[in-house]
C-alpha cells in the first residue's frame, strides 16, 4: 500500500518544493551585505549639480543618512521613486543620493522629469565606489548612522513599509 | 593540402581573436602568458553578482566588466590571489566565491553530496537485503 502512495507522496513533496521555492523568488537573489556594522567606505566624489566641488564620508558625519544608488538609466527606480519623495517631504531623514554609472547630464533631465528628493547628489561615474559599497544593481540603500556605519542594507525599491517599518526606527535609534 | 593550409590559418586567427579576455570591451593586455592564465582562472573561479549564474569570467553585465578591470589592476599591482579574493568577499561575502569557505551556514552544502551518497547507499542495502529474505522465504516455501 505504502509502496504505491510512494510515486504520489514524492511527487506532492516536490510540489512543497517548487512552490517554496516560487515564493521565495524575488528575495532570494539579495546577498546579505558583509558591510552592515562597519565603516562606510570612503569616498570623495564630484557633486552632480556643481561638477567642482566633492563631497566626501567625512563631510556627512554627524547625523544619520541615506544613500541611494539610482541612474537614469534603472527602471526599479522610478518605480521607487514617489517613496523616496515622500521621505524627503517627511524631512525625517538625509538622503544622499549616489548617481551610480551614469551620465551626469542623463541624471539632470531625469531628475527634472521625475523630482529630486535628494538633499545632496555625488556621481559614480566609473562605479568604483559602488564595487566599494558592494552595490551590484540599483536601486541599492544604506542607511549610515551619524558616526559613519552602516547599519542596515536594502536592495531593490524601497517601499513605505521599509522606510516606515525599519529605516526611520533604525535612524532614530542611531541618532540618539 | 590547401585545405589544410585554410585550416591552419583559421586555427591562427581564431587564437588571437579568442585570447582576449572573454566579453571585455577594451582588451586588457597581459605581460605574460602565465599571468593571462592566472587571470582566467581567478575570473572562473568569482561569480557574476548580477547574473548569478554566471562566472566572471562569461558574464557580460556591466558590473562583470567593472569587476573585470578591478581584478586586472590588482593583479597589476602585485595582490596575491587571496588578497584579490578577500578584496571582493569583504565587499560582496562569500557569495561571490565559487568554492565558499567551510563554515557554519555552509555546512549542509559542503557535506550533502556525502549525506546523499551515504543516504543512497543505505536505501540499496536494504532493498537488497529485503529481495534476498525474500527470495529465501519463496524458495524455502518452494521446497516446503
Amino acid at each position: 500500500m505504502i509502496g504505491r502512495l510512494l510515486p504520489l507522496i514524492a511527487f506532492l513533496l516536490l510540489g512543497v518544493l517548487l512552490a517554496v521555492g516560487l515564493t521565495i523568488s524575488d528575495t532570494k537573489t539579495h546577498i546579505p551585505s558583509p558591510l552592515i556594522g562597519r565603516t562606510v567606505p570612503s569616498f570623495d566624489l564630484p557633486v552632480l549639480y556643481e561638477p567642482g566641488s566633492r563631497v566626501s564620508n567625512e563631510d556627512l558625519l554627524g547625523e544619520p543618512y541615506l544613500v541611494n544608488f539610482f541612474g537614469s538609466w534603472c527602471p526599479t527606480c522610478v518605480f521607487e521613486h514617489p517613496v523616496l519623495e515622500d521621505l524627503a517631504d517627511s524631512g525625517q531623514l538625509k538622503i544622499v543620493g549616489l548617481n551610480y554609472r551614469d551620465e551626469p547630464e542623463d541624471a539632470r533631465n531625469w531628475l527634472a522629469r521625475h523630482g529630486d528628493p535628494y538633499d545632496i547628489i555625488i556621481t559614480d561615474y566609473d562605479g568604483q565606489i559602488g564595487i566599494d559599497f558592494g552595490v551590484y544593481a540599483a536601486p541599492e540603500s544604506f542607511l549610515v548612522d551619524d558616526e559613519g556605519i552602516i547599519i542596515y542594507k536594502h536592495i531593490g525599491a524601497l517601499t513605505p513599509e521599509v522606510v516606515e517599518g525599519t529605516l526611520l526606527p533604525l535612524a532614530r535609534g542611531s541618532g540618539s | 593540402m590547401k585545405k589544410l593550409l585554410v585550416w591552419l590559418l583559421f586555427c591562427c586567427l581564431s587564437s588571437t581573436v579568442f585570447g582576449q579576455v572573454q566579453g571585455s570591451k577594451e582588451p586588457l593586455v597581459f605581460a605574460s602568458p602565465e599571468q593571462q592564465a592566472r587571470f582566467n582562472r581567478l575570473t572562473t573561479e568569482l561569480r557574476c553578482l548580477v547574473c548569478q549564474n554566471q562566472n566572471l569570467a562569461d558574464s557580460d553585465a556591466p558590473l562583470a566588466h567593472d569587476l573585470r578591470k578591478e581584478l586586472y589592476d590588482m593583479m597589476q599591482s602585485g595582490l596575491s590571489d587571496d588578497q584579490i579574493k578577500q578584496f571582493l568577499v569583504e565587499r560582496y561575502g562569500d557569495f561571490v566565491l565559487y568554492r565558499p569557505p567551510v563554515k557554519g551556514n555552509t555546512l549542509l552544502l559542503w557535506l550533502a553530496p556525502a549525506l546523499l551518497l551515504v543516504g543512497g547507499a543505505l536505501v540499496v542495502w536494504f532493498n537488497v537485503r529485503q529481495r534476498k529474505r525474500l527470495l529465501i522465504e519463496a524458495r524455502s516455501d518452494e521446497e516446503a
